[in-house]
């Protein structure tokens, strides 16, 4: 049990347990609030895997972005004054009883496979490596993940206006 | 206990099926929208951690970057079509907007 399976335990839980919250708690803002937590740890386990690029990416573009872009939805499509920033549940139990089903399906699944593990060395940094994968094996995809975000976000902002 | 491939593959098969809950039970749509988020980030532990354990290179990583992009366009389309439906229902409780129904 050295550094990193500490480190590893401790932001694991802070994902899973603010996960947690976010489906739970009545409050919408709170779990918007848990949802930073949420992403904070997985951030974490990104650079506990080693990919620091896409910890940075994730840091950028789910907490500076999404999650901006969740609040003010919330503050859009709330009465601020009147105090109405509640959600209610539907299907709890159901859902509860069937999804606890799923979990123990899965975990038994992941935690009953030998899974062929090759110990590879921790890569020093990640990024020259993605940048020259980005520009030469998938640069169709980049190119059309660039045009896909342009169009989504003009009729995103044309359908919001009207 | 030292930590190999199976914590993060429970770590992640746990935000999603908290992801799934959100979905299912939540009625305010935005609400739904943070399931998916949740979602989305359980399969981007997943690719990662393949990448890192699994002999692939570095190709986890850039399907990686590939979902956060559609995560973010899917998140501003998303929010102008929860806008939209406020504007035309005056609220967005999922459960309550059923006019295609009858």
């Amino acid at each position: 049990m050295d550094i990193y399976d500490i480190i590893f335990y401790l932001f694991a839980a802070v994902t899973v347990l603010s996960a947690f919250f976010v489906v739970t708690t009545r409050n919408i803002v709170h779990a918007a609030f848990y949802l930073l937590f949420t992403f904070f740890g997985v951030t974490a386990i990104y650079v506990l895997l080693g990919a620091d690029f896409v910890a940075i990416v994730q840091l950028i573009v789910y907490v500076g972005g999404i999650l901006i872009l969740m609040i003010f939805g919330v503050m859009i499509t709330n009465k601020i004054t009147e105090v109405d920033i509640k959600t209610g549940t539907v299907h709890t139990l159901p859902a509860s009883i069937g999804l606890g089903l799923f979990t123990g399906i899965v975990g038994a699944v992941i935690l009953g496979t030998k899974w062929q593990v090759v110990d590879a060395e921790m890569p020093q940094s990640t990024l020259s490596s993605i940048g020259n994968m980005l520009v030469n094996e998938y640069v169709l995809i980049f190119e059309l993940l660039g045009v896909l975000l342009l169009v989504a976000l003009i009729g995103a902002a044309s359908m919001a206006r009207r | 206990m030292h930590v190999t491939l199976t914590h993060f593959l429970v770590v992640s098969s746990l935000l999603f099926c908290f992801g799934i809950y959100g979905i299912v039970t939540r009625k305010n749509a935005v609400m739904v929208l943070m399931g998916i988020e949740l979602i989305l980030n359980a399969s981007n532990i997943n690719f990662i951690a393949f990448a890192r354990f699994g002999n692939f290179g570095l190709q986890g990583q850039v399907f990686a970057l590939f979902v956060i992009v559609l995560a973010a366009a899917e998140a501003a389309i998303a929010l102008a079509i929860v806008l939209n439906v406020y504007k035309t229902f005056v609220n967005i409780n999922v459960d309550e907007i059923d006019s295609l129904r009858d």
